[in-house]
């Protein structure tokens, strides 16, 4: 019954008839689909010391001369598998990217919220700290706040965090303003709900679905952000390697020939961030009703 | 004053509500006084503008910034709520004055249930379990004229018409057993057939259990049919009060006087609708003297010099007028 209902729907028909929704999605999922699965798909550990042989360094993808079977994307300067380190690198990135996300969100709706609602010099604070954040560029304030705090996957969690609040605060605060003109929510009040819950059971639920699609996009976004950092060596340590990392260790022998340890992983970002940004756009276009 | 019960269900002296707006001050209500007894409806009555609303929002504490309870006293039951606390009026919102708003479209919440809607209310001011609130719900929305009312409990706001949505909010309203109600406009937004079944409804439900009613309206038609006494606002004052019939077969103010005018008679068929000339003046600069002067069409130079206050008028009525209407006169 439910089912049916979802494969008749307007959303599914849209999906069905839309190649960049399908590649997206689809691209997405493989992502999942390799995080979740990664390390049963490898025979290698690539960060188990014991696993790695150096006499299989700097083997080139398994189609060139001299490619290894075993490395079918060839292997780094410690006889580490590409391919593997891609899996796991993919983990690093997309937790990353998605925690990120998860904090902004539940940050920025808060203070939006909390802006929207109340007003007032409150309103006032928060949203003056959201436009000047928004006049810097967001890596320089990532680089920044990592550079003062230090390097780890927990700092780059907060530093991304700082930067990716603004943007549901605003949205949201938008929506709060117009939802609380709304004769529900003063007849909410007029029944004698004390505000936090008119905020949580009657503002909250009508400000998200914009958010879908901001939340989408951005996991891309941090995954960039994040790889970016990690290239300018701020990033995560090197005993937790992100895709960003890996690009950044292969880059040193890009120029001596040896270019496939870090296209591999840039690909593989590559792939990952043009998905996200598919769906993103679908979820868009069905969610925004001026587009319809 | 006039005055119909010992001690009146709810008494307003002399409000004053004030917004402090960057380009001066509306004194939105300026010195309102009225009293409603047990089981009485009083229609508040004024144009776009008059005041009325905020009237309602100031009983139940509700009025935000820049907005402000300048002065009165709102006696309920004999207590102040002027000077009553946040958590002390949240108590009584809902549980001993509720509210029926205009538009049904908006005042339902489009993502919740009606029952989730309703039962919020009760799990707030009652001590019912579950199974209890939910013999409540659905016996209010019988009693509102919802058939299948256990069905409808799982409808989202959508799936109802507007005079059934104005149904639902009604039932709301009286779920927690109200003494007072404030309905501001609740028929307005109604298609014109339906109007007249909502407001009987309303009557019904308010003999039957007994509360008072604040009717807000600039249809005098409206409370014509629904009141027990009517009070007119004009620029955040009262400019008349007194018994339903008295005020309406022969008002003393002229602007009340005006408003009946401007009821549209089938009848009459005059060549052009009446209505009160020019507008209602700027509420943040009145001029000296009588605010209704300006539109009055029997206004002398008196009325520009000071600010007529109520006074004892032909039957029941009170009104603001330094040369009011009697009965006989034509206008």
């Amino acid at each position: 019954m439910a089912v049916t209902s979802v494969l008749r729907s307007e959303f599914f028909h849209n999906y069905r008839h839309s190649a960049s929704a399908i590649i997206g999605s689809g691209l997405m999922a493989l992502f999942a689909f390799a995080v979740i699965a990664g390390p049963f798909l490898v025979a290698q550990n690539p960060y188990d010391i014991a696993a790695l042989d150096l006499m299989d360094s700097y083997k080139p993808p398994v189609w060139l001369e001299g490619g290894d079977p075993r490395y079918w994307l060839g292997t780094d300067g410690q006889g580490r598998d590409v391919w593997a380190s891609i899996l796991y690198g993919a983990r690093i990135s997309v937790f990353i990217g998605v925690v990120a996300m998860l904090a902004s969100c539940a940050l920025g709706t808060l203070l939006g919220l909390v802006a929207g609602f109340y007003g007032g010099i409150v309103d006032s604070v928060i949203m003056r700290i959201a436009d000047i954040q928004l006049s810097f560029p967001s890596i320089l304030i990532a680089l920044f706040l990592m550079s003062a705090v230090g390097t780890g996957v927990d700092k780059v969690l907060i530093a991304l965090t700082a930067v990716g609040w603004v943007v549901y605060a605003r949205t949201v605060r938008g929506s709060t303003l117009s939802e609380i003109e709304k004769e529900y929510v003063q007849a909410a009040r007029v029944a004698g709900l004390p505000n936090r819950k008119i905020i949580r059971k009657h503002v909250l639920p009508n400000v998200l679905t914009p958010l879908i699609v901001i939340a989408t996009i951005q996991v891309g976004t941090f995954v960039l952000i994040e790889a970016s950092l990690s290239f300018l060596g701020v990033g995560v340590p090197i005993t937790q390697p992100s895709l960003g990392l890996l690009i950044k260790n292969g880059f040193d022998v890009l120029f001596s020939g040896l270019w496939w340890t870090s296209v591999f992983p840039g690909v593989a970002i590559m792939m990952l961030v043009f998905g996200i940004n598919l769906f993103g756009d679908f979820l868009r276009d069905e969610l925004n009703p001026r587009l319809k | 004053m006039a005055q119909e019960s010992e001690t009146p269900l709810l008494a307003v002296r002399d409000l004053r509500t004030w917004f402090h707006t960057f380009s001066g001050v509306v004194k939105a209500v300026n010195g309102v006084s009225f009293e409603i007894g047990e089981g009485e409806v009083m229609g508040l009555v004024g144009e776009s503008g008059g005041g009325k609303s905020v009237i309602g929002f100031s009983v139940l504490g509700l009025i935000d910034s820049p907005g402000r309870i300048e002065g009165g006293e709102i006696l309920f039951d004999g207590e102040d709520l002027a000077q009553a606390g946040e958590e002390r009026l949240r108590h009584i919102r809902g549980r001993h004055i509720s509210m029926v708003f205009q538009d049904p479209m908006t005042s339902l919440n489009p993502l919740h249930t009606v029952g989730r809607q309703m039962d919020e209310v009760l799990r707030l001011h009652t001590d019912l379990g579950a199974a209890e609130r939910r013999k409540a719900c659905i016996d209010m929305l019988e009693s509102v004229g919802i058939s299948r009312a256990a069905e409808r409990l799982k409808a989202y706001p959508h799936q109802f018409s507007g005079g059934m949505r104005q149904r639902v909010v009604i039932a709301i309203a009286l779920l927690a057993g109200p003494r007072l109600i404030i309905a501001d406009e609740p028929t307005t937004a109604l298609d014109v057939t339906i109007q007249s079944q909502i407001l009987k409804l309303m009557r019904r439900q308010i003999a039957e259990k007994g509360a008072s009613m604040i009717l807000i309206t600039h249809d005098l038609a409206v409370v014509s049919e629904m009141a027990d006494h009517i009070t007119v606002l004009y620029c955040g004052k009262v400019v008349e009060r007194g018994r339903t019939r008295d005020l309406i077969e022969s008002p003393a103010h002229p602007y009340t006087r005006g408003l009946i005018d401007s009821i549209p008679d089938p009848a009459a068929r005059h060549d052009r609708l009446r209505q009160i000339p020019g507008s209602v003046p700027d509420i943040r600069a009145l001029p000296k003297g009588c605010n209704f002067r300006e539109r009055c069409p029997r206004a002398q130079a008196l009325c520009a010099e000071t600010e007529p206050d109520l006074t004892k008028q032909h039957r029941s009525l009170w009104a603001a007028c330094h040369f009011p209407l009697v009965p006989g006169d034509v206008q």
